[in-house]
């Protein structure tokens, strides 16, 4: 049993491997003969163990217009199995569970961080209407998404014994369709955040002073920052990345052997699940640090204002370039 | 107890396809629906094999384990069955599946893959229909197992390539056609199936 999990490991890195050597062929063989001259039923015969070494899978002639049974034997459905049912369980735990608890650990040792001018009463607007929605229209459609992707790898182990077998097959028969369709907003959201915002995004000067700084989570040091600083850079490229790479996996998935072969969607299952997993504890983090860990935070995407002395000590550069504006406009 | 499994004599496939109609038709499965099919490895050249393939009913069956809704198991013959009222369609045990061996009665856009179909061994279905039922014939197909036969697609098979039976038994047979005949192209996807081939 060891062994088999030693050679399953192995796989893994197999698996990706597969992909690439898609496009080979079996060597062209010619008939053999006894010495007599009949030909020998078995000289060229074609043996499995040859076959699985050229190539991962076994493929043939059918006679079914079904070009994905042509594929007679594909081993490295296993090494799925292996990335499914044990890599992606811990993997995912490991991550999300460590997420979570870094953070806990951030809120009792750091703790919430406070305006430390204290509130000044006066409010200036940091995010528009249309800013907000997009952002909450990609925020809504990633927690559905979330939920119910998290359902499909661990509900069997978390819900199913909890709900039954039969309430649980109708959940995840409702999540699969919700994940499905609520992807398009998510994308859409994707799109409208990235241009909307990629501009204020790009990595300037002042980003390198901000980690200097220390990124504002120390009280005595000030961090300076534009419109968004080093921190929000990072999670905004982060999330165009992995949202890119789920969107695309993702499609793969929802519109299955179209464009790749069975190869392709394992492959895509794979990235699909460890990208989502990683962008999952990227957005917990993300929902602390607006919430929780920081005080003033989220009304900027709540209400859109934010307080000036917030302002003053987050993003002190975006906040002179607005007043700044502001007093053109008012004199 | 015996270990129910499939063999495929590739040295004696004629790809006649026998197996793969006397499955549509005991079963009665829908159009588009193949349980069994026929691939034919190197079609043409010297040394061209043919290979009956279905659900081989696998030790630690990997579309059982990675089924999200765990509607998939295997009974104590070793024949892998599940349970349509649970399925959701997500086609992960074809991802999964060694064999190709699960079969959707849609294409699957959206995740409309419908509820997955696959080779019974005859044996009827995994749900909660009562054993040799109309419904669950409907649902799953025959249960030839119930009433004492095998598989009509090895029972049919004209040269009695494909066997269906105790493992033992049938890699017993095997073992015996190797040796009378002086070659033999090894059991197809015993390795990958069941961890274990047989050795000749």
């Amino acid at each position: 049993m060891n062994g088999l999990k030693f050679m399953r490991a192995k796989g893994a890195l197999a698996m990706l491997l597969a992909f690439i050597a898609l496009t080979c062929t079996p060597p062209a063989m010619a008939e053999e003969h006894a010495p007599d001259g009949a030909p020998k039923p078995d000289a060229s015969a074609v043996h499995e163990a040859t076959l699985l070494q050229q190539a991962p899978r076994i493929e043939g002639r059918i006679d079914i217009p079904d070009t994905r049974a042509s594929v007679l034997m594909q081993p490295a459905g296993r090494r799925w199995d292996y990335f499914h049912e044990f890599t992606l369980h811990r993997m995912g735990a490991i991550i999300i569970l460590g997420m979570i608890a870094l953070l806990a650990a951030a809120y009792i040792i750091v703790g919430r961080i406070r305006i430390s001018a204290g509130r000044s009463g006066k409010k200036i607007q940091r995010f528009t209407l249309f800013e907000r929605f997009s952002h909450w229209l990609t925020a809504v459609s990633f927690v559905i998404l979330g939920l119910t992707g998290l359902n499909i790898t661990f509900g069997k182990i978390l819900l199913r014994p909890l709900m039954g077998a039969e309430a649980f097959s109708n959940l995840a028969q409702w999540a699969k369709y919700v994940h499905n369709f609520v992807s398009f907003a998510f994308v859409l959201g994707l799109i409208l955040i990235v241009s909307l915002w990629l501009k204020d995004n790009i990595p300037r000067a002042v980003d390198i002073d901000w980690i200097r700084q220390g990124g504002g989570f120390i009280k005595s040091k000030h961090a300076p920052a534009g419109r968004f600083n080093a921190g929000e850079k990072a999670v905004f490229w982060c999330a165009l990345g992995a949202g890119a790479a789920v969107s695309i996996s993702g499609f793969l998935l929802l519109f299955p052997f179209y464009v790749t072969n069975i190869a392709g969607m394992q492959a895509a299952q794979v990235i699909h699940a460890i990208i989502a997993i990683l962008f999952v504890a990227l957005i917990i983090a993300h929902i602390y640090i607006g919430t929780l860990g920081m005080e003033g935070a989220f009304e900027a995407m709540g209400t859109g204002e934010v307080d000036l002395n917030w302002a003053k000590e987050h993003h002190d550069q975006w906040l002179t370039e607005r007043l700044a504006k502001q007093g053109v406009r008012q004199p | 107890m015996a270990r129910l499994k499939f063999l495929c004599d590739a040295d004696r496939c004629i790809d006649c396809n026998a197996c793969v109609t006397a499955c549509k038709n005991e079963n009665e499965v829908p159009w588009g629906i193949n349980r069994r099919r026929v691939v034919t490895i190197n079609d043409g050249k010297p040394g061209e094999r043919s290979v009956s393939m279905a659900c081989m009913h696998c030790t630690d069956a990997p579309c059982a384990a990675v089924c999200p809704v765990s509607c998939i198991f295997s009974t104590d013959d070793g024949v892998v069955l599940h349970s349509k009222d649970l399925c959701i369609g997500c086609g992960y045990c074809f991802y999964a599946c060694p064999f190709g061996a699960p079969q959707y009665p849609k294409i699957g856009n959206f995740g409309s893959r419908g509820k997955m179909d696959k080779c019974t061994y005859c044996a009827g279905g995994g749900g909660n229909e009562v054993s040799g039922s109309v419904a669950e014939f409907k649902k799953y197909g025959s249960n030839r197992l119930a009433q004492g036969k095998l598989p009509l697609c090895a029972e049919m098979c004209s040269t009695k390539s494909l066997l269906a039976g105790d493992g033992e038994i049938i890699a017993q047979i095997y073992k015996e056609r190797v040796l009378t005949r002086g070659y033999g192209s090894g059991a197809w996807g015993w390795m990958t199936a069941y961890h274990e081939g047989i050795a000749t």
